[in-house]
């Protein structure tokens, strides 16, 4: 039941903080590691991330919702950015990010429902020199490999196709 | 990893890892490193960079050991990082003879090892071309690329193991803070960087002796140094390369640093979240650091206490500028606040804070040991020694470059950057990302120094050249940019937060081509506005692409305006799809265009652009290849249908 789960989710957020608790400004260092857990930033968490940092939660929420790359819903498994950067740009990754959004069928920021993927942009990864580049789980893919490794990646839940 | 436990194998030396109690050790160690290296001993240098690495070079490197394993050769692969030449990564080259190869594949290893590693020769074919003759170029020094380049900050960058101290402790590193700790007083410190002339290399400027001395002189029991790695600007990867490749250059200069201003125990580098190699590398060097007490307690024995911290932003852009930075690290939204007190005296928590760019300090250790005197030779009257610079866009060799202070525009984008690929006509180079502005055609002889840059309404900012040709357009251009300051504005003060977004619609309707007369003036009065109202830098650039381009692309703007056309044929909105005079009437297009715009006319079809979506369903249809992208002004009876469809 709910009850259950929020005892699991508490239980795993205070043991994630320990390391952070005393330490001064480890507030958003505290979040990367709780949503490196969750995959997300559930608001049980951020409850008990308050109570334990002893900081009201608007002010948790406040930094939570200000920086990209906290997420308030969960993710896909699979995580593909399309590079938005200058050279990626004046190398064409709007088309790349066009093909995708119909191949995936999913537009920019969604999930898919099976939670296989996401689909989002990034503001450059700082490979320029390979533009126009996907982010493709961490990885950096040139756009000619983006559908064979899309292809090779491990979707979870393959009868859901 | 799995590729270093099989690289150690076959390298010289063990692993060191003693404290070092004083200057004296330092030498000690860096002789018997030296001495352990045989004199011609081969290695095979592959860069990792996270360029090359997105294009297989571990498995290339991996391939590389593999072989040499079974070949029983006692060589090292050494892991390197960025070397430069991103455009033909994965790179390797074969030291002692310095034979250069590039987009090296793992199929090529035993060739390799066989031929360059065994007999010493040269692999002509797995070479990399020469820009002008097409010749296979036997070494790295022979392309233009490098040739043309002032390697002094990128000197080890792609030379050493970044993830080995041993390697820059024996080329050399940490003398500078040895002698520095030995021979110098804080103020000597601060003298010499004053005189060597270095400006801030994050976007400013700021005479960095100028900040150190203000830090130094700032009341305050407890003082912090920042490294600010939280290279947001798109097209920019500096930063990236040098804590990928040469942490330690990083962290000496900010140790030096600490001594400079005094009272100083803790120092934080701020790293973008999305470097994540950047961020794991430099974590490593920092224990490393440590391990041997060039970090710490008693730093060589010298009395000085000083240690790092890795922070890690969260994917906000304004986090690069210094006071949302430092509310950042403090776990507080990153939002700039008004300066005065400047950083200096009042920056994390409250107390003297000296922050510097990843480039400024690794110019440090350069300028101590070399000395002002020799840094001066370097560059214009304003702006003393090199720049690092991210070369991107649409020339042929893309990469991480170094050029003296002063250089031309010509000679970074022909050059260095082999000119534009395809044959296209050069339009601009975009200096300094999204708080920059452009260099056009017209200035290509223009030195690259912070005044120059300034004087044509462009910028140095951090370091990003993005080079575009005559297929893009301006106005499009100068939308991106304005989109990407408009969605990481922090909202905080109204001129950006608003203005940005009025400055983005018009645009907006610009590319779009419903652009009206006044538009232009309406920019130009917003961007001032914009540029001398906001609080922060972020705002005060902010207007500068847009107001850039309408210096030196002003007719490609009118042409949007009036005449509905793009010039570049790129603006989507602009384009229409005709009918071409090869049509054979087989009647295709009507039957896929979801529009029904495909009309049949007595003298054959025609696209009724009002309907028309541009889907290209028809394009994708034709047999016979002749439905075309109109991006002209010429067959009027084409387009007078289109214009201004809503008017």
């Amino acid at each position: 039941m709910g009850s259950e789960r929020h005892t699991s989710v508490d239980e795993h957020t205070r043991s994630i903080l320990v390391p952070h608790i005393g330490r001064q400004g480890a507030f958003v260092d505290a979040l990367h590691d709780v949503q490196q857990a969750f995959g997300y930033l559930p608001e049980q968490a951020l409850r008990v991330l308050a109570d334990e940092l002893k900081l009201p939660l608007s002010q948790v929420w406040g930094v939570a919702s200000f920086y990209d790359q906290f997420y308030s819903v969960p993710r896909g498994r699979n995580i593909v950015r399309v590079c938005t950067g200058t050279a990626c740009q004046v190398r064409g990754s709007q088309a790349v990010l066009q093909r995708l959004e119909s191949v995936m069928d999913l537009k920019n920021g969604e999930t898919s429902a099976d939670r296989a993927f996401t689909l989002e942009t990034v503001n450059c990864v700082g490979c320029c020199g390979l533009a126009p580049v996907v982010v493709i789980n961490k990885k950096v893919v040139p756009n000619r490999d983006v559908e064979r490794v899309i292809g090779d990646l491990p979707k979870g839940n393959e009868g859901d196709e | 990893m799995t590729w270093s436990g099989l690289s150690e194998t076959c390298r010289r030396g063990t692993r060191v890892m003693n404290k070092l109690a004083s200057a004296a050790d330092l030498a000690a160690l860096r002789a018997r490193l030296m001495a352990e290296r045989q004199p011609g001993c081969k290695t095979v240098k592959v860069c990792t960079g996270s360029a090359c690495r997105s294009a297989d070079a571990l498995e290339v490197a991996q391939a590389l050991s593999r072989e040499l394993a079974q070949a029983e050769l006692p060589v090292a692969v050494e892991h390197t990082g960025c070397q430069g030449l991103c455009q033909l990564g994965p790179l390797v080259t074969v030291q002692p003879e310095g034979t250069f190869y590039g987009h090296v594949v793992p199929f090529d290893a035993p060739k390799i090892v066989d031929l360059a590693v065994k007999r010493g020769q040269f692999v002509s074919h797995l070479a990399c071309p020469h820009p002008e003759t097409g010749r296979p170029v036997r070494s790295a020094d022979d392309l233009p690329f490098y040739s043309s380049q002032t390697r002094l900050v990128l000197r080890y960058c792609g030379m050493i193991d970044p993830m080995r101290i041993e390697d820059y402790i024996e080329v050399g590193g940490y003398e500078a803070l040895a002698r520095v700790l030995q021979e110098m007083s804080p103020k000597d410190v601060i003298a010499g960087v004053k005189r060597s002339g270095l400006r801030g290399r994050g976007g400013a400027g700021f005479p960095t002796g100028q900040k150190w001395e203000g830090a130094r002189k700032a009341k305050g029991g407890r003082k912090f140094v920042i490294c600010n790695a939280d290279e947001g600007d798109p097209g920019a990867f500096m930063d990236r390369a040098l804590l990928e490749g040469d942490p330690h250059a990083v962290l000496e200069g900010m140790i030096i640093c600490a001594y400079a201003v005094g009272n100083c125990r803790e120092g934080f580098v701020y790293v973008r979240e999305e470097y994540p190699l950047a961020v794991q590398t430099v974590g490593t060097a920092i224990e490393q650091a440590r391990a041997m007490g060039l970090l710490g307690e008693n730093i060589l024995g010298s009395g000085l206490d000083f240690d790092i911290e890795v922070r890690r932003g969260a994917g906000a852009f304004i986090c690069g500028e210094s006071t949302a930075l430092m509310f950042s690290i403090e776990g507080k939204r990153g939002m700039p606040r008004v300066t005065p007190p400047r950083s200096v005296e009042s920056g994390l928590w409250g107390c003297p804070t000296c922050l510097n760019n990843v480039e400024t300090f690794a110019n440090i250790p350069l300028i101590i040991n070399r000395g002002a005197d020799w840094y001066v030779t370097y560059g214009t009257s304003g702006s003393k020694g090199t720049k690092v610079f991210a070369l991107s866009g649409k020339v042929r060799y893309t990469g991480l470059i170094e050029v003296s202070m002063g250089i031309s525009t010509r000679q970074v984008v022909f050059d260095i950057g082999g000119g534009i690929e395809g044959g296209k006509r050069f339009k601009a180079a975009q200096i300094g990302g999204p708080g920059g502005g452009c260099v056009p055609e017209e200035h290509l002889d223009l030195p690259i120094d912070f005044e120059s840059l300034d004087a044509i309404g462009s910028a140095m900012g951090s370091g990003a050249l993005v080079v575009v040709d005559e297929t893009v357009c301006m106005v499009d251009f100068a939308r991106y940019f304005l989109q990407f300051t408009q969605q990481e504005s922090c909202g905080q003060c109204p001129p950006c937060r608003i203005g940005t977004y009025q400055m983005l619609r018009i645009l907006e309707r610009i590319v779009e081509g419903k652009g009206n007369e006044g538009d232009l003036e309406r920019l130009e009065d917003l961007g001032r506005l914009i540029s001398e109202t906001s609080l922060c830098g972020l705002g005060k650039v902010a207007p500068r692409p847009v107001l850039s381009t309408l210096r030196f692309f002003r007719s490609e703007y009118m042409s949007h305006i009036f005449k509905k056309h793009c010039p570049a044929g790129s603006c989507s909105a602009l384009k229409r799809l005709v009918i071409g005079p090869d049509c054979s009437q087989c009647g295709l297009c009507v039957e896929v265009c979801p529009q029904h715009a495909v009309i049949e006319k007595q003298d054959g079809f025609t696209i009724d652009q009002v309907i028309c979506v541009n889907c290209a369903a028809c394009v994708t249809a034709c047999p016979m290849e002749c439905i075309l992208e109109d991006t002209g002004e010429g067959e009027p009876n084409e387009r007078n249908s289109a214009d201004h469809p809503d008017h």
